[in-house]
């Protein structure tokens, strides 16, 4: 399992680790069952603190992803076609919250938005 | 040893510190408050003089306080100075050894004061951190002293370490085995970990919460990663600066080229704007601007 921290990246710590857990669960390269290495051992490989690790599994094990065993550590949960489509229609959701959020303080309508995202997502494909 | 002094039994905070006052002639420490859970490292950070080795000194009891509690494995550490201390193990800026005496020799005087001194884990640290036995402690560099300080905090099964300045005089190399140490020790969910620092070093990664400290009053103690996501550095041109701007900052510094300040996150939005550029601010960064704006 590659776990690969940026230092230098906005995103916090902990959220670079929940994503990548994901994203390896989503993309079935780590098998259901399979452990994660220990709370303290991932801190200390990627040295980082207890506290950024655990706030990493327990958000982890809170969306589905990951079960810990009190005293066993940590493991990867059985596959979940739900939650795995549920997460991904979360990330968007957080995506276009903020959007919104800018929306709202630049002034720019609903409709405008709509159009944009529109123009973008047709662009795209 | 009595039996009820058992540590297992004990599951509050490793350390407390409540409402502690030291007064000296120039400088007083404030109602400093804080606690560490086992199983957690601190980073206790601050200018040179704001009160770090004083707090480290009066937990080890060793200057009088004048008011307030510290417990360390929930024993005050006054009264049960001696069995607390032979759980502790610290590290000390200054050299705290008899110079005229070896390596060994220092040893042998220090070693029977610990219950559970570990002959074979001393002389594994000596090697590994290449330090001759029979060396005089006077002829030995700051960076050996450091090690042969922390070859015997960690020789005697110490469930709480205590690290004044640990890194200072440390090249890059010895900190970084430093953190890896520290790491493995950490492994043992049972222990704790209060470091002093007055630079960043790479030893802050491994903290989890950070105790600021400036002119002997806690500025904040609180989880590391909440601390940075809490404050925000914002650089940007003097033209855009009033007064009641300049009042929403910590600590502002302004140059004919512009401006940098930080900011409590909360007012982010407000900032947001092209005008300026925001970025995560480093600890240094905090530490820094809280001590110019106070």
């Amino acid at each position: 399992m590659d776990i690969i921290i940026s230092n230098t990246s906005d995103e916090p710590i902990y959220q670079q680790i929940i994503d990548q857990v994901k994203k390896m669960i989503i993309a079935g390269e780590v098998a259901e069952g399979e452990a994660l290495p220990s709370i303290r051992q991932l801190a200390k490989d990627l040295r980082i603190s207890v506290i950024t690790t655990k706030r990493a599994y327990e958000e982890l094990e809170r969306e589905g992803f990951i079960r810990s065993v009190q005293g066993k550590g940590s493991y990867v949960a059985p596959y979940n076609r739900e939650i795995i489509r549920e997460s991904r229609l979360k990330m968007i959701e957080e995506k276009l919250r903020a959007v919104i959020d800018e929306s709202k303080t630049l002034n720019i309508s609903l409709e405008e938005v709509i159009d944009i995202l529109r123009y973008l997502y047709q662009e795209k494909a | 040893m009595d039996s009820s002094y058992c540590s297992q039994d004990y599951q509050g905070p490793i350390l407390e510190i409540r409402g502690l006052w030291k007064k000296f002639n120039n400088f007083t420490l404030q109602d400093i408050n804080l606690q560490l859970e086992r199983g957690f490292v601190m980073g206790f950070i601050g200018p040179n003089g704001s009160g770090k080795t004083t707090t480290i000194k009066l937990i080890l009891n060793l200057l009088r306080k004048d008011r307030g509690e510290i417990r360390v494995f929930g024993r005050d550490n006054v009264i049960e100075e001696k069995e607390i201390k032979n759980r502790i193990g610290f590290v000390f800026d200054e050299n705290h050894y008899y110079g005229i005496l070896t390596i060994n020799e220092m040893k042998n005087l220090i070693a029977p004061f610990y219950s559970n001194w570990n002959e074979k884990t001393f002389q594994k640290y000596l090697k590994e951190f290449d330090l001759n036995p029979q060396q005089k402690i006077d002829s030995l560099s700051k960076g050996m002293k450091t090690k042969f300080s922390l070859a015997i905090a960690l020789s005697h099964q110490a469930e709480l370490i205590l690290m004044d300045e640990p890194t200072s005089g440390l090249d890059p190399v010895f900190r970084s085995e430093l953190l890896d140490i520290l790491y493995y020790l950490m492994q043992d969910e049972k222990k704790a970990i209060l470091f002093s620092t007055h630079i960043t070093s790479d030893l802050e990664k491994i903290a989890d919460y950070i105790t600021f400290i400036n002119k002997g009053r806690i500025v904040f103690s609180a989880e590391k990663d909440r601390v940075l996501e809490e404050y925000l550095l914002v650089k940007g041109s003097l033209g855009i600066l009033d007064s009641s701007l300049e009042r929403e900052f910590i600590g502002l510094r302004k140059t004919p080229v512009g401006f940098e300040g930080l900011i409590a996150e909360r007012n982010r939005l407000r900032w947001l704007q092209d005008k300026v550029v925001a970025q995560r601010p480093t600890l240094d960064d905090i530490m820094v601007y809280f001590a110019k704006g106070q």
